[in-house]
C-alpha cells in the first residue's frame, strides 16, 4: 500500500535541511546574487550536498551514496522549495543521478561519475530543455539545446546524440547563459558538438534520460508543495497582522476563504506529492501514473499559492524587496518544467484509458 | 491490551460460531456487537474491547473476506457517525446500554433534529423550547425542526433545544435523545429539488422527554453538539474509496463506452476532474493513515469541502456530456427514500442531489470560515451576538 506519511527519518532529515536553509537562505542575498547571474550559495550547497549527504540519497551505498530513496529526496526538495533555495539539487542530484542509475552502473565511467555526484563534489545536468516532459520529444544530434537548467555551473553535461548518451566535460562545450524567468534556476543554451565519454547506446541512453525526467517530474511536485506551503503560511501571517479599516485584513471573509481554499489545495498536493515519491521509491508499476497525477495537480497549486501570495500582500507583494516574487517566478517556471500540467494530463489520458476524441 | 492477533482470533471464532452463509443477517450483527467486534475502540459490553481504533481494519478485512453481512453505514449514518460518539461521551451507562446496540445493528435508525427554519448556519440561535415539568422532572418540548433527513424512518433523534432564553445563545441550549414515536412528534415530508423527499419538517408539540434522556448538563448542549458535529466531518473524511470509486467512476465509464459523445473541451475538463478526484482520494487515504498512527490532522473538514465541490462539478459535466440525454430526467415521482442513492439513479439526479453536498452538514462558506479561523488561525469576524441574551437577539 502507498505510504503517504513521513517517517521519523524523513522528519529528522527535514529538520536538518530546514535549519540549514534558515541559517543560510537569506532571500535578499539570494535576489542580489540571482540578479548578478549566479544565484548559488556554494557554502549552502557544500553543507547540503556533501556534509549532510543529501546529494547521494538516491545512490546505493556501494556506489558511494546514502542508499536512501526518492521519499527522502522529496523531503529535501520540499524544504528547498519552501526556501526558494537556488541549488542544482533537482537537476544534478535527482534527474542526472537517476539517469545514470538507470545505466549499467558496472561501467567505470558511470560508477565514477555517480560517486562524484553523490558526494556533491561535482554536478551534472542532462543537456535537455528544462521543459522536456518524461514522455515528450528529446533533443538528439549535435545541435544547440536551449533552456538547459543549471548548465552554467555544471561540471558535466549528459548529452544524448544519435549514437548514444555521452558525458561531456562542461569545459569542452559551449554554454551560453540565458535570462530566465526564474532567476533562482539559471538556464543556458548548450552546444556540445563532439567528444566526451560514451556511457550507453542510443536506446539505453534515451531510456535513462526518460527515467531521469520521470523521477525529476515526480519529485518536482515536492518542491512545488514546499513553495505553496511557504506562500500560504506567509500570507496567513501577513494578513493576520496587516490592518486596514480598523481590522486585520485577514479577518475579512473574502480573504479568509481564499486562504482556506489554498489550504485545501496544499493538503491535497501533499498527498499527491507523497504518492509520487513513494511510487518512485518502491519502483511501483504505477509510478508513471502517480507522477502524472502529481504534476498535473501540484504545478497548479504552487502557481495559485504564489499568485495569491502576491495579491494578498497588496503593494508589498509587487516589490523586489519582498521574496514573494522569487516564489512566483519559481512556481511559474516549475509549472512548465519537466512537462506542463496539460502534457501530464495527456499522458494520463492514455494511462487510465480516457482517450481523446 | 488487545492486539491484532487476538482480534483476528476473536473474529474467526465469531465466524465459526455464526457462519455468514447460514446465519440470519440481524443475528450475525447482534453476535458481532456482543463479541466486541462492532467498533473495537468502544468499551467492553458496548460493542467494543477498548482496543486501538486502528485495529478495526483487521476485523473488517477478515469479515469482508468471509462475506459477513455489513451493518450498512449508509442507512445508519447519523446514528453511527454522530449519535453514537455523542452518547458514548455524554450518556449514562443505562443510556449507552439501551441505545448503542440497536443503533449499530441498524434495528433502530436515528435522525438529527438540529436545524430550524430560523437557525441553520447559526445553529446556536435555535428557538425550540424545552421546559422542565417540575412535578415529574420530564422535559416538555415545543418547536419546529426542518430539513431533517430520514425523520420518516427514524426511531430516535438527537435533539437540541433552548432551556434558558435569558442567557446568550450558546449557553442556554440542552441536548436530548428524542423518541420519534412520541405522540407530539409530527413528521411531514419536504419535497426537494430531486423530486423526492429525503428530508422532512418535524413539528414538536408537548413532546415529553425523560430527564434520563438528556446528554450532558443542562445548558451545556452546545458543547455536546460540538462532539456530534466534529464527528460528522471525520465520518465523511475517513471514507476509503478505490480509484474511480466516487462520482468520477460513472462518468469515466460513460466516456470509455460512448466515443460519440467526446469533444476536446469535455476531454480537458474530464481529465482535470479525474486528477482532482484522484488527488482527493489520496488526501482522504492520507488522512486515514494519519488517524491510524494517531496523528489526526485537521484535514477532516477539508475532505468534506473537496468532496462537495467535486461531486457538483463532475455531475454537472456528466449531464453536459450526455447532451440530448442530459435533457431528460429518469423519474420525478415523489418518493420518501430510506437512503441517498447516488449510483442507482441517472446523471441528472446526481447533479441535483449533489447541490446539497455543499449545504448539508455545514455549508461550504461556514466550513471555510472554520478552516480559516481554527486551522489557519486567522482573526475572527467581529461579532455582535456573543454577550446578548438569546431573547434579545434580532430574528
Ligand atoms: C440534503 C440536506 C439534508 C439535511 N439534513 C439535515 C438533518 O438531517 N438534520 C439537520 O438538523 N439539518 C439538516 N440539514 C440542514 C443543514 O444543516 C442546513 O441547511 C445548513 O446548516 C445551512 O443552514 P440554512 O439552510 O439555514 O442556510 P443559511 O444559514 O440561511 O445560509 C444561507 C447562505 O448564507 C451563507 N452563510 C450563512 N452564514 C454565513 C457566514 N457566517 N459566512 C458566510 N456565509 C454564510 C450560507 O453558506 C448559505 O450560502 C440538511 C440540509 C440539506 C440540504
Amino acid at each position: 500500500m502507498t505510504d503517504l506519511l513521513y517517517s521519523e527519518t524523513e522528519d529528522d532529515l527535514r529538520a536538518a535541511v530546514r535549519s540549514l536553509v534558515a541559517a543560510r537562505g537569506d532571500t535578499a542575498a539570494l535576489a542580489a546574487r540571482a540578479e548578478a547571474g549566479s544565484p548559488y550559495d556554494p557554502r549552502l550547497w557544500a553543507s547540503l550536498a556533501a556534509e549532510m549527504g543529501a546529494a547521494g540519497l538516491l545512490v546505493p551505498e556501494k556506489l558511494g551514496g546514502q542508499g536512501a530513496s526518492h521519499r527522502e529526496a522529496a523531503v529535501v526538495l520540499e524544504e528547498l522549495g519552501r526556501g526558494v533555495v537556488a541549488a542544482p539539487y533537482l537537476t544534478s542530484s535527482v534527474v542526472a543521478t537517476q539517469a545514470l542509475l538507470s545505466l549499467d552502473t558496472d561501467t567505470e565511467a558511470v560508477a565514477t561519475l555517480l560517486a562524484e555526484l553523490a558526494e556533491g563534489r561535482r554536478t551534472a545536468v542532462l543537456a535537455v530543455p528544462l521543459s522536456a516532459a518524461p514522455d515528450g520529444p528529446l533533443p538528439e544530434g549535435t545541435g544547440r539545446v536551449t533552456g538547459v537548467a543549471d548548465a552554467a555551473t555544471a561540471d558535466v553535461l549528459l548529452v544524448l546524440r544519435a549514437d548514444g548518451l555521452y558525458a561531456v566535460e562542461a569545459a569542452q562545450a559551449v554554454v551560453e547563459p540565458l535570462t530566465p524567468l526564474d532567476l533562482t534556476r539559471p538556464l543556458a543554451a548548450v552546444t556540445a558538438g563532439e567528444g566526451g565519454t560514451r556511457l550507453a547506446d542510443a536506446v539505453a541512453g534515451a531510456t535513462a534520460v526518460r527515467s531521469g525526467l520521470l523521477a525529476g517530474a515526480g519529485l518536482l511536485a515536492s518542491e512545488q508543495l514546499g513553495i505553496a506551503e511557504w506562500c500560504l503560511e506567509e500570507t496567513v501571517r501577513h494578513t493576520g497582522e496587516r490592518h486596514q479599516f480598523n481590522r486585520p485584513v485577514g479577518s475579512f471573509q473574502a480573504l479568509k476563504h481564499r486562504m482556506a481554499q489554498l489550504w485545501l489545495e496544499v493538503v491535497s498536493a501533499r498527498a499527491a506529492a507523497r504518492a509520487a515519491a513513494d511510487a518512485l521509491a518502491t519502483g511501483s508499476p504505477e509510478a508513471a501514473l502517480s507522477v502524472a497525477v502529481a504534476q498535473a495537480y501540484c504545478s497548479r497549486v504552487a502557481v495559485h499559492a504564489a499568485e495569491e501570495c502576491v495579491q494578498l500582500h497588496g503593494g508589498i507583494g509587487m516589490t523586489w524587496e519582498h521574496p514573494a516574487h522569487l516564489y512566483l517566478k519559481r512556481a511559474k517556471a516549475d509549472e512548465i518544467a519537466l512537462g506542463t500540467p496539460g502534457r501530464h494530463k495527456e499522458a494520463l489520458a492514455a494511462l487510465v484509458d480516457l482517450q481523446a476524441p | 491490551m488487545t492486539d491484532a492477533a487476538e482480534l483476528l482470533g476473536l473474529t474467526r471464532k465469531l465466524l465459526a460460531a455464526y457462519p455468514p452463509a447460514t446465519t440470519d443477517r440481524a443475528d450475525f450483527l447482534k453476535a458481532r456487537f456482543d463479541a466486541g467486534l462492532a467498533w473495537v475502540h468502544f468499551p467492553e459490553g458496548l460493542g467494543g474491547l477498548g482496543a486501538p481504533r486502528s485495529l478495526q481494519a483487521v476485523v473488517d478485512a477478515e469479515l469482508a473476506a468471509a462475506g459477513a453481512p455489513d451493518n450498512d453505514p449508509r442507512r445508519i449514518g447519523i446514528g453511527l457517525g454522530m449519535a453514537a460518539p455523542t452518547i458514548l461521551k455524554y450518556g449514562s451507562q443505562e443510556v449507552k446500554e439501551r441505545f448503542l446496540r440497536p443503533l449499530w445493528t441498524g434495528e433502530e435508525v436515528w435522525c438529527q433534529l438540529f436545524s430550524e427554519p430560523g437557525a441553520g448556519s447559526d445553529l446556536a440561535a435555535l428557538g425550540t423550547r424545552a421546559v422542565r415539568d417540575e412535578a415529574t422532572g420530564d422535559w416538555v418540548v415545543d418547536g419546529q425542526k426542518v430539513w431533517t433527513s430520514s425523520a420518516h424512518v427514524a426511531r430516535w433523534a438527537i435533539l437540541i433545544a433552548r432551556t434558558d432564553p435569558d442567557l446568550p445563545k450558546h449557553r442556554g441550549i440542552t441536548y436530548f435523545v428524542c423518541d420519534m414515536t412520541d405522540p407530539g412528534v409530527e413528521v411531514r415530508p419536504l419535497r426537494q429539488i430531486t423530486g423526492e423527499a429525503e428530508f422532512n419538517e418535524v413539528f414538536l408539540t408537548g413532546v415529553r422527554i425523560p430527564d434520563a434522556h438528556r446528554l450532558g448538563e443542562v445548558g451545556e448542549g452546545w458543547k455536546v453538539a460540538q462532539t456530534t458535529l466534529n464527528n460528522e466531518r471525520v465520518a465523511i473524511g475517513g471514507m476509503r474509496l478505490p480509484r474511480e470509486g466516487g462520482m468520477i467512476g460513472p462518468i469515466a465509464r460513460t466516456w470509455r463506452e460512448r466515443p460519440e459523445l467526446r469533444t476536446h473541451d469535455l476531454h480537458q475538463r474530464l481529465l482535470t476532474l479525474w486528477v482532482e478526484a484522484e488527488v482527493s482520494r489520496l488526501a482522504g487515504e492520507r488522512l486515514r493513515q494519519q488517524l491510524v498512527v494517531g496523528q489526526p490532522g485537521p484535514e477532516g473538514s477539508a475532505m468534506k469541502l473537496a468532496f462537495a465541490r467535486l461531486n457538483q462539478e463532475i455531475s454537472g459535466l456528466e449531464v453536459e456530456l450526455r447532451g440530448e440525454e442530459g435533457l431528460l430526467y429518469d423519474d420525478w415521482t415523489m418518493r420518501r427514500p430510506e437512503l441517498v442513492d447516488f449510483t442507482g439513479r441517472d446523471a441528472g439526479y446526481r447533479y441535483l442531489r449533489s447541490k446539497g453536498n455543499s449545504i448539508e452538514g455545514g455549508t461550504t462558506e461556514v466550513l471555510l470560515n472554520i478552516v480559516a479561523e481554527r486551522v489557519l488561525g486567522l482573526p475572527a469576524e467581529p461579532r455582535n451576538d456573543k454577550d446578548v441574551a438569546w431573547k434579545d437577539l434580532a430574528r
